[in-house]
């Protein structure tokens, strides 16, 4: 998917440490608390949503990312649930038999409850712990978490992928992994976040860099 | 590089001493194993650390000093703690400190000589990493890495540095065999220090276990010399036993059987897992059969299903006859070949006349047929599907005929209708070159070429029809047994004992690690809590599945439907070391 990186140069957490650095738009809460220091960022998605991107320093080797995605809008869960209540409905009148629209009741509730659980992202938090590794949680809406740890040596580089999605160019953070046989290959290109919640920055290609800090991979590819 | 001290969660409120560990250098981490308390002889703790060095060949040794005292610590203390790093030579020395009753804690190492090449001029940093000892000592890394230097200390760089500290609690178990009721020299914090965890009914099992195996291996091997003989190497017993699934289920109950009760111990978790799944399956299958048998024999059901089966055959035989007058006439409007129609559809009826007789001929016997085969429940659910899968097949071996009769038929006809119309555009095919090539044929061979060339193609409809109606026949009893096949399947590969340690035991089978951070205060060493990831259901399926019959179909769907068209016989299972037809 990805060809032709450049060499990485500096250290892949302390690289990181520096991205998403201050530029421009409104900061909020930029103050130690306890020892943390906090301050959040709000953006938006691909698709419009707001997200809010917050970051935690413990300690000079410890930084924490936190970002959180738009919640479940009532306008949509209304309109899935009408429209599916109003086929059975439908069918039922063709054929009168009432266990339709108890199934439809059953199919609402078990599709609900399976896109809370399974797909609905509410939070993304990514903990870079220098020299022990990367670890990125996913809490669900329904309170699952789902954890991945990436240890410090599997990690090649951290870099920018340029993607099309449709006709738009986005770009997301990725982390890329060693090949356990031979150490210059790359086995595996794993991104941080999910791919549709990709903050959209404005600007051109240098402004875009100075705000994630990391540079580019070289080439463009098509989104899966 | 930062400092990574693991201290276990066990020790985090015990009475200070020395801190009893490993030093990994290459990822500058320092697992604490135990906590050595005062008093002591550091003569014997020496003594003591040797012999688990040679036990375990893990570098076990002194890694520094566990303070948890009421106040700050006095003058007089802090020096005795400074001096016991000159009795304990080690490199680097750390020294813990927690206040009874605070949270935050505080670390200091020490480095005897000056770092060769400064890295990081400065603090030295650490961070502290809680976790629980007895859930990473059982637990399993997947995938598992290998550590092929099993030398006192040597790790090769290339593992990661949380495979190393499994590895090190792991292999240090010799270290955790004393509790605080054992009179000994010494006195260890560890997490078995309150009693030793065992269970009789464990250690029962293990006495038994011995001679139990010893008994049944020798049965089994008694059982498999037996089916080893000649006599079933000779022409019909070898060919049905190849044929028959129910045959092959028995062979492969008779290896797993093999592998439980033999008498060699497992070498890895991963031989281990996979006898303790082949328990758990064995005894599922049992169960559902002992269930299926009672379910039979209750309220004579069998006697029913025996008096409901000959009708049933009957009924069956029925249809096909009216099938086959249905095709003999105009099938759905077509106009067929009437001589060749006629031929056909009387021999498929002669057939047809001959499986009855043979059906009522069975009849009183079927009854003692199937009380024999509803018994073979009791060795387990998979032989009496395997069974039921043979029967089918033995009741529709008409419609197997019919198939093979109206496949051979299309066959000829496609490929003789392929050659003709080679001829009829002057080509033939190249045997040597494997090609087409032009030729010129002589006007008689042209003449006949071209009249079978017709004959052949206006008796296509005919046979086509016969051959569809008989493959989608074939392909329907085929679907039925591939079900039943694919249940048996399941019963056979599922990885029951591996689903329940997910379910029951989660950090027995570990995908990796996550840490929390801490409640943390500036100036103070960062505290990680580190607990395990366990695998997800998916994955331990995939590891732990036990390989099955390996009766898969082998043709893709591609190739099937080539077959079909073609006319070539379709065997959707080869059986192990079966040949090519």
């Amino acid at each position: 998917m990805v060809t032709r990186l450049p060499e990485a140069g500096l250290e892949p957490a302390r690289r990181l440490g520096l991205a998403i650095a201050v530029k421009r738009g409104a900061v909020r809460c930029g103050r130690p608390s306890g020892g943390v220091m906090e301050d959040e960022r709000s953006f938006s998605d691909i698709c419009g949503g707001r997200l809010a991107l917050q970051r935690r320093y413990y300690s000079p080797s410890c930084r924490e990312f936190c970002l959180s995605c738009p919640r479940l809008s009532l306008r949509s869960l209304t309109a899935v649930t009408c429209t599916v209540w109003l086929a059975a409905y439908g069918l039922f009148t063709l054929c009168e038999n009432s266990m339709i629209l108890s199934a439809a009741i059953f199919i609402t509730l078990l599709g609900l409850l399976g896109y809370l659980h399974f797909v609905k992202i509410d939070q993304e938090t990514l903990l870079i712990i220098d020299s022990l590794g990367i670890q990125m949680t996913s809490s669900y809406a329904s309170g699952k978490e789902s954890t991945t740890f990436i240890e410090m040596g599997k990690v090649k580089d951290i870099v920018i992928n340029e993607a099309i999605y449709m006709q738009k160019v986005i770009y997301y953070l990725c982390i890329l992994l060693k090949d356990p046989v031979e150490p210059h290959r790359i086995s595996q290109v794993v991104p941080v976040f999910q791919p549709q919640v990709t903050l959209e920055v404005m600007g051109d290609r240098e402004d875009r860099q100075q705000v994630f800090g990391v540079p580019y991979g070289q080439a463009e590819t098509q989104a899966r | 590089m930062v400092l990574k001290a693991f201290f276990p969660t066990c020790c985090v409120s015990v009475d200070s001493g020395l801190l009893v560990g490993r030093w990994v250098p290459e990822h500058s981490s320092a697992v604490v194993l135990a906590v050595l308390h005062f008093p002591f002889i550091p003569i014997q703790v020496k003594q003591l650390l040797a012999q688990v060095r040679q036990a375990s060949q893990v570098g076990v040794a002194v890694l520094g000093t566990w303070c948890h005292c009421r106040q700050e610590p006095e003058e007089s203390l802090g020096r005795f703690l400074e001096g016991l790093g000159a009795v304990f030579p080690h490199e680097p020395w750390l020294q813990l400190r927690r206040e009874r009753g605070g949270t935050f804690w505080s670390c200091e190492v020490t480095h005897r000589q000056a770092p060769a090449a400064p890295s990081v001029p400065g603090e030295d940093q650490v961070m502290l990493i809680f976790y629980d000892q007895r859930q990473v000592l059982l637990s399993q890394l997947h995938p598992p890495t290998v550590l092929p230097d099993r030398q006192a200390g040597a790790t090769p760089a290339s593992t990661g540095g949380l495979a190393a500290v499994f590895d090190t609690v792991a292999r240090s178990e010799v270290l955790f065999r004393s509790d605080r009721f054992d009179e000994g020299p010494v006195r260890l914090s560890h997490w078995q220090s309150e009693g030793v965890e065992a269970s009789i009914l464990a250690e029962l099992a293990r006495r038994a276990s011995g001679p139990v195996c010893l008994l049944l291996a020798s049965l089994l091997s008694l059982v498999s010399a037996v089916g080893a003989c000649r006599v079933f190497r000779l022409w019909p017993l070898s060919f049905l036993g190849s044929k028959l699934s129910t045959c092959e289920q028995l062979r492969h109950r008779l290896e797993h059987l093999t592998l439980i009760f033999s008498t060699r111990k497992a070498e890895n978790s991963a031989q281990l897992m996979r006898k303790a799944n082949t328990v758990a399956s064995v005894l599922l299958d049992v169960a559902l059969g002992l269930t299926l048998l009672s379910w039979l024999h209750g309220r004579s059901r069998i006697g029913h299903l025996a008096d409901a089966l000959v009708p049933v055959a009957d009924h069956v035989a029925e249809e096909l006859q009216h099938l086959l007058q249905w095709l003999m006439g105009a099938p759905a409007g077509l106009k067929m070949n009437r001589a060749l129609d006629q031929v056909l559809g009387r021999f498929f009826l002669y057939h047809i006349h001959l499986w009855i007789s043979y059906i009522h001929l069975m009849s009183p016997f079927v009854e003692h047929i199937l009380w024999h085969v509803g018994l073979s429940a009791c060795l387990g659910l998979t032989v009496a599907l395997s069974l039921l899968s043979d029967i089918i097949a033995l009741l529709t071996f008409h419609i197997y005929c019919f198939y093979v009769y109206g496949a051979r038929l299309y066959c000829l006809k496609i490929h003789g209708l392929s050659s003709l119309w080679r001829l009829f555009r002057g080509k033939k095919w190249n045997v040597l070159r494997q090609r087409v090539d032009s030729c010129s044929y002589d006007l008689d061979q042209l003449f006949i070429g071209t009249l079978l060339f017709t004959i052949l193609l206006f008796l296509l409809p005919t046979t086509a029809l016969y051959y569809l109606v008989f493959t989608l026949l074939r392909l329907l009893v085929v679907a039925v047994q591939g079900l039943i096949h694919l249940l048996v399947d399941l019963i056979n590969s599922l990885p029951l004992y591996s689903l329940g340690l997910r379910l029951c035991r989660p950090y027995r089978l570990a995908a990796g690690v996550k840490f929390r951070v801490l409640q943390h205060e500036a100036g103070r060493p960062l505290r990680l809590l580190m607990q395990i990831n366990p695998l997800p259901y998916s994955r331990v399926m995939h590891t732990y599945r036990l390989p099955s019959c390996g009766c898969h179909p082998k043709d893709s769907w591609g190739a099937l439907c080539r077959k079909l068209f073609f006319g070539e016989l379709i065997y959707p299972w080869r059986q192990r070391g079966d040949k090519q037809d």
